[in-house]
């Protein structure tokens, strides 16, 4: 086993407990915080994956961006230390129940299936690949796909702004 | 044992299914926005590991992975705008108060 | 050649009239809808004078005969190369003699109504109404497709229906106005059937295009219409027959006559108009229309028509000896006249001296517009000076309305058949027709006629003569009817006096050619003197005030009580109708819809319900609940698309 593998295992270890641990606890703070370690450790096997680029994109829009808001939201509307509501028993027990029974479904499916890989010519991800990727024009180029995203963030900045005028408008 | 496409898709799956239990438990709106978030990163993991063991010539997954970044930001902004603007109105922000929307 | 201008003019005029008034009648015209009505039907009358002028005498006669011009024909519908509903213009002898009575009857009614509804709440709206169905009255003489007709002929039962309903606040007025609906409409039923069978047959809608092919026993229309038959009578004989039942409906034929006498509910300046003179006269125009195709394809029908026209001729004027109420002793007059001209068709043969039956029938119509309309509009003086329709609130009123009694009087005789009055020269005609045809009519024929005599002189003597009323009375009711009223009165006289006159046969005869009548004196001392035993019978029982009526009632005894309840006829549909109908058909169909019909509905209604009921849980609101049966689905349909349908 190289440093590399082991790596890898810890990496994934730190993923899924600490996505674990942000499911299950009761302080929501906390929950933000165990996110971002997992936020981090996917951050850490794109880096391990030689995905650099998108390992700095995962790290600055989801750990300096999303999490950050959720944590401003979290003060907004939390009291400090207050515990979660609890959820029904029942509930908890139908809920582990179906999706251990949709992973395993899954699992299995995954290790029946074999994966057939391509012999052509590996293209490294680097950051003058993927910009000329991103804004080509032609054929398997992401021009178009570039702009519809920027109009939907454009349109989710507007939307955020209209969903806070009208309460505004509403309390006078 | 060498990882691989296996193991990472291991991964991502236990990823997607523990935001899945996330969500269905989780009875505070942030808590479930963040078993969203979850699922979404899972998503992306997985097409990242498609794009580098199975795709390596070409950079779909990649983008993608890129485009489903950017949705979830967009995404985000406006769920917790809803959240907060819930928040104002109801004076909490549990699922069940938010059941009265049906009306 | 016919001048279309003014021939499209004569329907359209009122047509206006009616649209105007009856949009902006109420707001603009309030008081001026009467004189605007007026105005336009008086240049609608000129020029159907003057386009008859111009067929009798300028262009109509080639060669000895009077010719059918088409005058204008606009293609309004078609459904195949042949088969279109048109609307044309058709100017023969009969539709101008038909343009120039109802525009001259329509005149004298309007300018009638000018007094009699004088301060009328609804005056634009009467206007309006009698424009509309001077309109289609004209559009129906004038139509020169089977189907136009037909259009036409329903447009005057609408405005029939809506002048009858004129005083929609009285029930009785309103329940009159569905009756006369109801069974003229279910009469026209035949009538469309007809139409279906005869287009069907000839492959045309067009009357002349229709009438060559169905006379003509050489043509393959013919020969295929004759061949085929159903229940023993040929499909042109059927077709004939349901086009004559619509007729009779709208003439008020028996056993269709139900309606008319309630129509009497109506304004009676309308009753004049519609129920006197136009209107119901519109069934022997179509028989004279089609006369053709009557006479020379289907005789059996003619022999049918002339019975029809006889029994409701002599049952109508038996039923009018007993009525006390005036309109309706004249409404049983208008049917059983309308019932000679019925016959007189019945009668008559197609071309030449045995023709003669068609012209006497149309004589009649003309003389009959004049007298009757007359009568009607001299009962509506009568009516407007004592404000009751009832015999028994009359008497004695020659002092009070000379004009009025000298018109009716006028009417009266005429009606009689007294000479030189115009009835006399039209039944004479009828008569004589009826004489060399059918004998068996001709004797009923003449016995009506004395009935009638009979009955219009007690009419006559019972509202001027009989009881007196003290002449202090003339000071408590006023005066007279106005000008308005009286002009159209004193012309209308005239009309009937002098009518009688015109040499009828030269203009209009079934073949277009010439008629000559010829009137035999001793012909005439049967009918006459019938007439005269009529006349004095009534003197005798009702120029003073007596008790020999009551008595010869109560010595009639149960005769009197059937004739005077109008043989119960009314009672047989009501029997046949609300018993065997409603009982028989009706309760069953009522149970099936409510229990079977309903019932299932309900039961879907129901059904629909409950399930919704069970679906609406699912719609809690609670996100959790859905996504737990998102991925509860999502995770069945894998299972099942993997491992059981691969």
């Amino acid at each position: 086993m190289t440093g590399s593998d082991i790596i890898f295992y810890l990496l994934a270890t730190l993923c899924v407990v600490f996505a674990l641990l942000s499911v299950t606890t009761r302080q929501i703070f906390r929950a933000a915080i165990y996110l971002l370690f997992t936020l981090i450790g996917i951050a850490g096997i794109y880096f391990w994956l030689q995905y650099e680029f998108i390992a700095a994109v995962q790290i600055v829009v989801y750990v300096g961006g999303i999490v950050v808001l959720i944590i401003f939201s979290i003060f907004l509307t939390q009291q400090t230390g207050e515990q979660l509501p609890k959820q029904k028993l029942d509930r908890k027990i139908f809920a582990a129940l179906a999706v251990f029974a949709g992973f395993a479904l899954t699992m299995v499916q995954i290790y029946q299936h074999t994966f057939f890989e391509t012999d052509e010519m590996a293209i490294t991800p680097t950051v003058e690949n993927i910009g000329k990727k991103m804004l080509a024009v032609d054929s398997g180029g992401y021009a178009l796909p570039f702009e519809v995203i920027s109009i939907l963030l454009l349109a989710a900045l507007i939307g955020c702004i209209v969903i806070a005028l009208r309460t505004k408008t509403e309390s006078k | 044992m060498q990882p691989g496409l296996y193991h990472i898709l291991f991964l991502s799956t236990a990823l997607f299914f523990i935001g899945v239990y996330g969500f269905l438990t989780r009875r505070n709106l942030i808590t479930m926005l963040m078993s969203i978030e979850l699922i979404l990163n899972s998503v992306n993991l997985n097409f990242i590991a498609f794009n580098k063991y199975l795709w390596p010539n070409q950079m779909d997954g990649l983008f993608f992975t890129l485009f489903i970044i950017a949705i979830a930001a967009a995404e985000a902004a406006v769920a917790i705008a809803i959240i907060i603007n819930l928040y104002r109105s109801h004076n909490s922000i549990d699922v069940e108060n938010a059941e009265d929307l049906k009306y | 050649m016919p001048n279309v201008t003014a021939i499209a003019l004569i329907p359209l005029l009122p047509l206006a009239g009616f649209l105007l008034l009856g949009l902006f009648g109420r707001k603009y015209f309030k008081n001026s809808s009467g004189i605007i009505g007026t105005m336009l039907l008086l240049a609608s009358t000129v020029l159907a004078l003057y386009t008859a002028y111009e067929y009798f005498f300028v262009y109509g006669k080639v060669a000895g005969v009077y010719e059918k011009f088409v005058a204008l024909q606009l293609t309004w519908l078609e459904f195949s190369p042949g088969v279109s509903i048109d609307m044309g213009l058709i100017i023969d002898p009969i539709s101008v003699m038909m343009l120039v009575v109802v525009t001259f009857i329509s005149l004298m009614v309007h300018i009638y109504s000018l007094g009699y509804l004088k301060g009328e709440e609804r005056f634009p709206t009467y206007y309006s109404y009698l424009g509309l169905f001077t309109f289609s009255m004209l559009g129906l003489v004038l139509a020169s497709n089977i189907f136009q007709i037909y259009i036409f002929w329903e447009l005057v039962g609408v405005s029939s229906f809506l002048l009858i309903g004129y005083y929609y606040d009285k029930p009785s007025a309103v329940a009159a106005c569905k009756k006369a609906f109801i069974v003229t409409r279910f009469a026209d039923l035949g009538f469309l059937i007809g139409i279906l069978i005869l287009s069907f047959s000839g492959g045309t809608l067009d009357f002349a295009t229709l009438i060559e092919r169905l006379t003509s026993p050489e043509s393959n229309e013919f020969k295929t219409a004759a061949a085929s038959t159903f229940l023993g009578a040929s499909a042109l004989t059927w077709g004939a027959a349901l086009v004559f039942i619509g007729g009779a409906g709208k003439s008020a034929m028996f056993p269709l006559h139900i309606w008319l006498p309630d129509a009497m509910e109506g304004p009676t300046p309308v009753s004049a108009l519609i129920h006197a003179a136009t209107m119901v006269v519109a069934g022997v125009y179509l028989v004279a229309r089609l006369f053709p195709i009557f006479s020379v394809a289907v005789p059996g029908v003619l022999e049918i028509i002339g019975w029809v026209g006889a029994v409701s001729a002599i049952i109508a004027a038996i039923i009018a000896c007993t009525q006390t109420d005036i309109k309706r002793v004249l409404a049983y007059s208008t049917m059983s006249q309308i019932g000679f001209m019925m016959f007189a068709l019945g009668v008559s043969n197609y071309g030449g001296e045995a023709g003669l039956g068609y012209t006497a029938s149309m004589f009649h119509l003309f003389t009959h517009a004049m007298f009757k309309a007359l009568l009607f509009l001299g009962a509506g003086a009568v009516i407007h000076y004592v404000h009751s329709n009832d015999m028994k609130d009359m008497g004695g009123l020659r002092k009070f309305l000379p004009i009025t009694h000298i018109t009716f009087l006028i009417a009266c005789l005429a009606i009689a058949g007294v000479p030189p009055f115009a009835g006399f020269f039209s039944k004479e005609e009828i008569l004589l027709a009826a004489f060399h045809n059918n004998m068996a009519i001709y004797w009923i024929a003449l016995i009506t006629s004395g009935i009638t005599a009979f009955y219009m002189f007690r009419l006559y003597f019972n509202i001027f003569w009989n009881k007196e009323l003290p002449s202090s009375a003339k000071a408590t009711k006023g005066k007279e009817g106005g000008f308005a009223m009286m002009m159209p009165l004193v012309l209308l006289a005239v009309g009937a006096a002098a009518a009688g006159f015109i040499p009828f046969g030269e203009y209009v005869s079934s073949d277009g050619k010439a008629l000559h009548a010829h009137f035999d004196l001793s012909f005439s001392i049967a009918p006459v003197a019938l007439g005269l035993i009529g006349i004095l019978t009534a003197f005798w029982l009702y120029k003073k005030q007596n008790d020999k009526p009551t008595k010869l009632a109560t010595s009639l005894g149960g005769i009197y009580k059937t004739v005077y309840n109008k043989f119960y006829i009314d009672e047989i549909y009501l029997f046949i109708t609300k018993k065997v109908l409603f009982n028989l058909i009706g309760r069953p169909a009522a149970w099936f819809d409510k229990n079977i019909v309903d019932g299932l509905m309900n039961l879907i209604g129901n059904v629909t319900e409950k399930i919704s009921e069970g679906i609406k849980k699912v719609q809690s609101g609670k996100v959790q609940q859905y996504a737990i049966y998102f991925l509860g689905g999502v995770i069945v349909l894998a299972v099942l698309f993997i491992y059981i349908w691969k």
